[in-house]
């Protein structure tokens, strides 16, 4: 049972830092968008799991033959007050660091969702003052706004799609529907589910690259993901165009800027258009998160422009298998020994 | 009777459109002139819209932060807090900013763009 910590141990630190910065750097992630999707939340999955298991082994070793009569010799000494001698200093420091992990990964999933859910619903509240339904009837709405904007705001059967005047007017039939198709895409696909969930991994671990890599990754994958979606009704050319022309118009620069806090890193917001006013953050930070974002635009265009060949079969079938071994293993590790013993 | 919704919609429209603060009977006899908030239900256009109902959305719409009260004079006076551009203007802004914690909020169709890379795809349209 001791080298099977050992074993999780290395799988969580594989994941935590190596594989994930490897990843970060690879190209094929643009061939297959949705192959690479998977296996960063089998990443983030199966490294929570090794994390979590290599402690909980390593402490349960003196307990128990395996993992589950570790767990009911431990919980008798929780319950029932059993002599706790065969536990050593490290063997209870890793067991208690096991469960406030499990325990703290947990409720910043629950506090997130709440976080989240009460901002769209804030917004949602604004929006169904400010902004009108369009006559179809259908979940998109209009807002008197100059800047060219669409972005959708998920919320069960009351998703909606936001559309502003500024874009109605700087697009043509087309390449609105291009962008339409595009939000429609991340609806239907359940994107926020996985920015949810990414997100919650990051504000959990926020020192861990992975959980900041994984993070940015998704947000450029499920991107690229709805403009698959939206080029299978509509022509790359208005998709393209689509990007191009709300990504450059000045209007937007204008929007962002008005609220750009004046102050020593003033001319740096202004410069890289991220204004995030009111929110505690480095300038380094946010100018890095700044390039972070604008890579995510940039390489969608480019992949748009120079598209390359889809990932071959085998190649995918690999990396699906990889992703399969990567969440049996910490599972096998922990629960096989159990049940062979 | 239309939904609390779309009464809190038309009560916001009069007090965006209007320029002085107002009382709820002002705001209900405005209700039922343009009929907007009451309009299209069969069956109910003879009705009058409650004093109470109005009072009902506006208290609910300061819950929200929205409109504000004048206190010490009776009856109430309310108004908006602030004009319907600078609610538009937080809203996109809330869309535009690029704080990390507000990323999983809503996906939008582009995220922050750098000016280099505006004049990019500037010079890709063709446009300088």
């Amino acid at each position: 049972m001791f080298w099977t910590s050992y074993l999780l141990a290395v799988l969580a630190i594989a994941l935590a830092w190596p594989v994930p910065i490897m990843l970060s750097r690879a190209q094929w992630p643009a061939r297959a968008p949705f192959t690479a999707m998977i296996l960063w939340q089998t990443i983030a999955l199966a490294g929570g799991l090794s994390m979590i298991g290599a402690m909980l082994v390593y402490g349960l070793e003196p307990a128990g033959e395996n993992l589950i009569a570790g767990v009911r010799a431990v919980a008798g000494m929780v319950l029932f007050n059993a002599p706790t001698t065969v536990l050593g200093f490290w063997h209870i420091f890793a067991l208690s660091a096991a469960a406030l992990l499990t325990v703290h990964l947990l409720f910043t999933l629950l506090l997130t969702y709440l976080r989240i859910q009460r901002q769209r619903g804030r917004h949602r509240e604004l929006l169904d003052l400010l902004a009108k339904p369009t006559a179809d009837g259908s979940a998109t709405m209009v807002i008197n706004h100059d800047s060219p904007v669409a972005y959708c705001l998920p919320g069960g059967a009351r998703s909606v799609t936001v559309l502003s005047d500024g874009l109605m007017s700087a697009l043509e039939p087309d390449e609105l529907r291009a962008v339409l198709r595009h939000e429609n895409a991340h609806l239907s696909q359940r994107h926020h589910l996985l920015l949810w969930a990414f997100a919650a991994w990051r504000q959990a671990l926020p020192w861990l690259p992975t959980t900041r890599l994984a993070q940015d990754a998704v947000n450029s994958l499920i991107e690229m993901l709805a403009d698959d979606v939206a080029l299978k009704t509509e022509s790359k050319a208005s998709l393209i165009k689509a990007i191009a022309i709300v990504a450059s118009a000045p209007e937007r620069a204008k929007a962002a800027a008005r609220f750009a806090q004046s102050g020593p890193d003033a001319q740096e917001r202004t410069d890289t258009l991220s204004p995030a006013v009111g929110y505690p953050a480095s300038p380094s930070l946010e100018l890095m998160q700044a390039s972070d974002s604008a890579r995510t635009t940039a390489s969608r265009v480019s992949r748009l422009l120079s598209p390359q060949e889809p990932l071959a079969p085998v190649t995918t079938g690999a990396v699906l298998l990889l992703c399969g071994m990567l969440l049996a293993v910490p599972t096998a590790l922990l629960i096989v020994p159990g049940l062979l013993g | 009777m239309a939904s609390l919704g779309d009464l809190e919609r038309a009560v916001m429209d009069l007090l965006w459109a209007g320029r002085e603060a107002a009382t709820a009977n002002t705001l209900r006899d405005q209700l039922a002139q343009t009929s907007v908030a009451v309009g299209g239900t069969a069956g109910h256009e003879g009705k009058e819209l409650a004093v109470t109902t109005v009072l009902t959305v506006l208290s609910r719409l300061e819950k929200k932060g929205l409109v504000e009260r004048e206190r010490g004079m009776r009856p109430h006076r309310y108004q908006a807090v602030s004009s319907r551009a600078d609610h538009t203007a937080e809203l996109m802004h809330e869309v535009l900013g690029s704080a990390p914690d507000r990323e999983a909020v809503l996906a939008r169709f582009i995220g922050s763009v750098t000016s280099t890379e505006a004049e990019t795809l500037r010079k890709l349209l063709g446009r300088d």
